[in-house]
């Protein structure tokens, strides 16, 4: 029973159990359905739940994590798959991730990392103290739609300029929006060096990220 | 006697030590710089990609150099901060990005002027053993923004800083500035005027800022204050025992480089340990398990004999209201209990995001509590009423009462009680209506304010000062000019 299935998936990803998510993929494939449905009306389901929960404070970070772990599980079995039926999953956007040149803070860029990817966007996280070259390098490589630099330090937030400015000697602007957060960083300063979005929270940064996208609720 | 906490218990603090010293063998520390890892090696430690395993022989001789206490000066060349023994002090939080407005209760980003009357107020609070470089001036060059604030101090404050850099090129020039102050590189090494915090990046990664920000303390004999800051749960493991280990492992290394680096020099067994916040990924440095947290580190530290230090009398509150008062206050009394030697984080709201003014002069009352409280229930007036607790005072007021009219009263009611400024309401209540904290806590600001004196610096020293600055802003590219007042 497709719909019974559909709930165990969702459930398995609200409970974090990667291992219960894994063997619910499997089993789809083993009925030789096409696995996008599997992700769409199940575990896709399930991760978004995890995601409102989360924002709404009900659900703790652990837990979401375990959510992500169990996504990841599920996506991993049924991803050949979708590949070999070019029912690829379209994926929000790809986002080029780091934290500026010289800061080494990262929790928050990391949690912006969790929801997005939750969330559907397909993230490239570049780690702590990421050059404007290597922001670059990897938009090029992967050709990203979105770049999101973090910066903590007020010393670093020059960091953030130099990353914009860098876009725009390579002409990857405007095609590519950039986004900026972090304890330092405000609208304002996010309007003075040309970014297309500064968000307070992981959970605004997501609206932020689906908006550029035109897939946002506000655009929707 | 002195009351004290004590959280931990010594077999416990045993074997925090064992797995720390675990730790440092397996998985090891990452190190960040070449210079490290070159000075690992001379010293015979065995790195691989980035990995130092430090064997537990090295880090005992590291201990064993490290001095178990020092001073820190003020400008006149007094001792006015000792760190060691179980001696408590306090000084504001540094490093906020952002200002509490009292006008409109909202944070912007801060500037000189706000770092100017922090220190005014934080000058003439004897609460305040220390001044910290509280906020960032966001009105200066950002690139030498380190620098700058340190220098707004050291213009205004004769007493001791508490300061740290945010990058390995900064260091220099803020030494530089201490030297100027000081006459010279020996006299500065000699009395020491600041401490630089430094931190680790956990779990177990001494990166390249942080090691060279520690070996060039070390090579100055400027004293060094080790911040870990494992934020269990989230950085570290989430039992607040298994953090306390790493933090152990944590400055166990950046002591055995910093005693690597400079044998003796002055180090600090310091910290801002805390929780991790499960819903939003912050610090929250209010929370009672960051106190116990602070408080357990210390205790490991004190263990090992050395100095020691904290970060509480913070809140996660964005406004100065009842949460903010209540976290600080009892983290003010718990840090003071464990005898930590400097706590730093007065003044500070929003997770050591922002600084106000009028809760540094709230949390000095909070402070002036657990200074009251930390010396505990002393057995006096021996020489006033004799050798009696009471029964001398009896024979002289009999059953009538007076109390007031002792000479024992009027002599030792003022070691007895701590006086709270007019900042705390005990007041009767009277013809005009009732203020409440916040409406004191301005106008108490604006009194001491108005009471403070600037310290007038030699011409030699400001030129040399100005010389320091240009030659900074030249390096980091930028124009900048010495603060006005
Ligand atoms: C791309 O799009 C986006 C969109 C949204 C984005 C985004 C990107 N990035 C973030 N967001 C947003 O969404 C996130 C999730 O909701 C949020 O992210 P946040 O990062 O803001 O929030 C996190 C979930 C929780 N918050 C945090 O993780 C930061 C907390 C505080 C306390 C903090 C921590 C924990 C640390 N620190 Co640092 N630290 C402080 C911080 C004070 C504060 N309250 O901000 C701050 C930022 N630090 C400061 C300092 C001074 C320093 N720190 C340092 C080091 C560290 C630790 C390593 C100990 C640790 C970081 C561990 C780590 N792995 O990240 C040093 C810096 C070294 C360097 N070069 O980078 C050092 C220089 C200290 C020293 N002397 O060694 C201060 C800033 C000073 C300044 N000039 O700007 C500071 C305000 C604290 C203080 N008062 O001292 C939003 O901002």
């Amino acid at each position: 029973m497709p719909d019974e299935l559909f709930l165990a998936m969702r459930q398995s990803i609200i409970d974090g159990v990667p291992d219960r998510a894994r063997e619910l993929a499997q089993q789809w494939l083993a009925d030789g359905v096409d696995p996008l449905e599997a992700v769409n009306f199940g575990f896709a389901v399930g991760i978004k739940f995890a995601g409102d929960q989360f924002g709404c404070g009900e659900m703790f970070l652990p837990d979401l994590l375990a959510s992500a772990e169990a996504m990841k599980a599920a996506i991993k079995v049924l991803e050949p798959e979708m590949l070999k039926r070019g029912s690829q999953r379209e994926a929000l956007g790809k986002i080029v991730l780091g934290t500026a040149r010289g800061d080494i803070h990262d929790i928050g860029k990391n949690l912006v990392a969790t929801i997005l990817s939750a969330s559907g966007f397909q993230i490239f996280d570049l780690g702590t103290s990421v050059t404007p070259e290597a922001f670059v390098a990897k938009v090029k490589e992967v050709d990203a739609d979105i770049v999101g630099v973090s910066a903590l330090l007020t010393t670093t937030m020059a960091g953030q300029k130099a990353v914009i400015e860098a876009l725009d000697r390579n002409g990857l602007r405007p095609r590519v929006k950039a986004i900026i957060g972090g304890a330092a960083v405000s609208s304002k300063w996010a309007a003075e060096i040309g970014a297309d979005g500064f968000s307070r929270n992981a959970i605004d940064a997501l609206e932020l990220a689906k908006n550029l996208m035109g897939k946002g609720t506000a655009s929707a | 006697m002195r009351p004290r906490t004590q959280l931990l218990s010594g077999d416990l603090i045993g074997r925090i030590l064992r797995e720390a010293f675990e730790l440092l063998m397996s998985p090891g520390v990452r190190v960040g710089s070449a210079e490290v890892v070159e000075l690992l090696q001379a010293a015979g430690v065995e790195v691989t990609d980035g990995v130092a395993r430090l064997p537990e022989t090295l880090v005992r001789k590291s201990l064993a150099s490290a001095p178990r206490d020092f001073y820190l000066y003020n400008r006149r060349g007094e001792k006015a901060v000792h760190y060691g023994g179980d001696d408590v002090h306090f000084d504001p939080g540094s490093c906020c990005v952002q200002m509490l407005d009292p006008e409109t209760l909202e944070a912007r980003p801060s500037e000189t002027r706000d770092l100017v009357r922090i220190v005014q107020v934080a000058e003439t609070l004897p609460q305040f053993a220390a001044q910290s470089t509280a906020v960032v001036c966001n009105d200066a060059p950002s690139l030498i923004g380190d620098l700058y604030r340190l220098l707004v101090v050291l213009q205004h404050s004769d007493k001791p800083v508490v300061t740290g850099s945010f990058s390995a090129a900064g260091l220099q020039g803020m030494i530089d500035l201490l030297v100027a102050d000081s006459g010279s590189a020996e006299k500065l090494r000699r009395e020491p005027r600041a401490v630089f915090d430094v931190c680790p990046s956990p779990p177990l990664n001494w990166s390249e800022f942080g090691s060279h920000n520690l070996l060039d303390l070390a090579h100055a004999g400027v004293p060094a204050e080790i911040v870990a800051v494992p934020l269990a749960g989230g950085t570290a493991p989430v039992t607040l025992a298994g953090s306390v280990t790493q933090h152990a492992a944590e400055v166990l290394a950046g002591i055995t480089l910093h005693q690597l680096a400079g044998a003796g020099s002055p180090v600090v067994w310091g910290g801002a340990p805390a929780i991790f916040d499960m819903r939003t990924g912050g610090a929250p440095m209010g929370a009672v398990e960051t106190a116990m947290l602070n408080m357990a580190c210390a205790e490991v530290g004190k263990h090992l004999g050395l100095p020691t230090h904290g970060y509480l009398v913070a809140t996660d509150s964005k406004f100065v209201d009842a949460q903010a008062g209540a976290e600080s206050a009892r983290s003010a009394m718990l840090g003071a209990l464990a005898g930590i030697n400097m706590i730093s984080g007065a003044g500070m709201i929003e997770s050591l995001a922002c600084h106000s003014v009028e809760k540094l002069v709230m949390d000095a009352e909070w402070i002036a509590s657990a200074q009251r409280l930390a010396r505990g229930i002393e057995v006096r007036g021996d020489d006033v009423s004799g050798a009696s607790l009471a029964t001398a005072m009896f024979a002289q007021t009999g059953l009538s009462g007076e109390f007031l009219k002792l000479k024992e009263t009027r002599a030792l009611f003022r070691q007895e009680q701590y006086l709270p400024s007019a900042v705390i309401d005990r007041s009767a209540r009277g013809s005009e209506p009732p203020t409440d904290i916040f409406a004191r806590a301005r106008t108490r600001v604006d009194e001491l304010a108005s009471a403070y004196r600037k310290p007038s610096l030699a011409e030699d020293v400001l030129r040399k000062f100005q010389a320091i600055v240009e030659r900074e802003a030249d390096r980091a590219g930028v124009v900048a000019e010495l603060p006005g007042n």
